[in-house]
């Protein structure tokens, strides 16, 4: 009598739940009023156009390192929201989504997903709108190497999505993670490769800062960019094994927490 | 069929452990129905979360064959920038139905005229109460969770429920909770009662309701002193 699901019917139960939870995310967040769904996009946008502009105005002490200060700006700050931004908004989303688990095809999975996808398309669509705006412009060239830019920041997306998965989960089990995150983040920020490339780094310290996943994506992004003209330090292996170490660390946090969800 | 087996449910509390269900079991076959009695915080609530799949027992399993709604009338799920059709769809989309051909339906059931398109923020406690009701019946279940303090509203509104859900339904199974055995008199064929995290059973709804009157519920007397 007990019914089996299969791995198929499984898939097309979580496409469905997923839609659902996105359409009422986006609402929930965005209202319908103004703009609505659209500061999805806009909100990234206006952050990284602030930081663009302040650097341009503050950064001319990186002329002569043969990088564009505005190119340099867009894609160190997308690159920040995109891994920063999945991890905050799954901070605490389990506990202000747990009604939801009451339907049986919501799981605390979908709920992190949800909220991590969002966070990608949102990052990526800014990122994309603003590059094509300031190519147009002329204030930034094309990419030398797109493939490899879509490649940097796919493997971002991975880090921001598996790191999203601890910080959410995590923070179910204990509200230290909550705590603790924000100035983790914080601190992260200046050392993640947005504000620098690691060439400009003392030889001692490029090791010490090459430990951090997120710096490889960025320099791989950067190197899609701008090609040679700063020479890149990036492992794109050493990136994609931390990543796989932080998603099965992730799912079996997420794990833990389904199992311990309490109202 | 649906099937408790062992069922324990232990709490972390400031003061050690907390067992609110210790080994709980029975099951329920399609179509037939059980009363579960209980003073409050005898575990009730908990028992509905575990059946419905919102918590995971600490020990022992819930195994559904059958389709289990939510809990009937549960309106926690509900965001308060949506509108009530808005939820309608959420839920729609959830369980895989289409959400057109529940409309008039649910806007016939709750009444709620131009509200149904406004944000639940701007709803009374009676109108929520009659969306979350009318979007239980919006999607077919084989087995409704009745937390009877859930489905709280005026005598119309019981009727119309009662209704929609003994009536029109009546071939479906389902859990009631309640701390009120007259209720169970008169829903149910079968009752337990819950008590210290046991689950008592009786061959017969009146012999629990017995027991519940005369073991577990104070004399008047008792109350005075």
């Amino acid at each position: 009598m007990k019914s089996e699901t299969t791995f198929f019917q499984a898939a097309v139960i979580q496409r469905r739940v997923l839609h659902a939870l996105m359409l009422r995310e986006l609402i929930t967040r965005f209202g319908r009023e103004n703009l609505g769904v659209l500061w999805l996009v806009g909100e990234p946008m206006i952050f990284t156009l602030g930081v663009t502009t302040l650097w341009s105005a503050a950064g001319l002490a990186h002329g002569g390192t043969g990088i564009p200060i505005v190119a340099f700006a867009v894609s160190g700050y997308s690159s920040v929201l995109m891994w920063r931004n999945s991890a905050s908004q799954c901070s605490e989303g389990i506990g202000s989504n747990k009604p939801l688990l009451f339907h049986r095809a919501v799981l605390v999975i979908d709920v992190l997903l949800t909220r991590i996808a969002l966070e990608v398309a949102g990052a990526t669509s800014s990122f994309i709108i603003l590059s094509l705006i300031f190519i147009y412009t002329g204030w930034m060239s094309p990419p030398t190497d797109l493939l490899l830019v879509i490649q940097g920041w796919s493997m971002l997306a991975w880090f921001g999505a598996s790191l999203a998965l601890i910080i959410g989960a995590g923070t179910a089990l204990t509200p230290i993670v909550h705590r603790i995150w924000h100035p983790v983040a914080y601190l992260l920020f200046p050392l993640s490769g947005a504000a620098f490339m690691v060439e400009w780094l003392p030889v001692k310290f490029q090791k010490l800062v090459l430990l951090l996943p997120m710096v490889h994506g960025v320099e791989a992004i950067r190197h899609g960019y701008f090609g040679n003209a700063v020479p890149p330090h990036y492992d794109l292996r050493y990136m994609a094994i931390c990543c796989l170490l932080q998603t099965l660390v992730g799912m079996l946090l997420v794990n833990e927490a389904s199992r311990r969800v309490e109202f | 069929m649906l099937s408790v087996e062992h069922v324990s449910k232990v709490y972390t509390t400031r003061h050690g452990k907390h067992r609110v269900l210790d080994d709980v079991s029975f099951t329920l076959k399609p179509g037939r129905n059980l009363g579960i009695l209980g003073r409050n915080g005898a575990g009730k609530s908990t028992m509905i979360r575990l059946i419905s799949g919102a918590e995971s027992p600490t020990s022992g399993r819930i195994v559904r064959g059958m389709r289990v709604s939510w809990p009937l009338a549960f309106g926690g799920a509900f965001q308060a920038h949506l509108t009530g059709l808005d939820n309608l769809k959420f839920v729609c989309r959830i369980y895989g139905v289409d959400y057109k051909p529940l409309v008039p339906m649910v806007e016939e059931f709750t009444e709620l005229g131009k509200f149904f398109r406004e944000p639940i923020a701007h709803y009374s406690h009676g109108m929520l109460t009659r969306l979350a009701f009318a979007l239980s019946m919006a999607i077919e279940f084989d087995c409704f969770l009745i937390d009877e303090a859930m489905v709280v509203g005026d005598k119309r509104f019981h009727d119309r429920c009662h209704y929609e859900l003994f009536k029109k339904r009546k071939d479906r199974a389902y859990i009631l909770v309640t701390h009120d055995a007259q209720v169970i008199r008169q829903y149910c064929e079968n009752a337990v009662v819950l008590h210290d995290g046991r689950l008592l059973t009786f061959p017969d709804v009146n012999a629990a309701y017995d027991y519940y009157q005369e073991t577990l519920m104070p004399k008047p007397e008792e109350i005075e002193r």
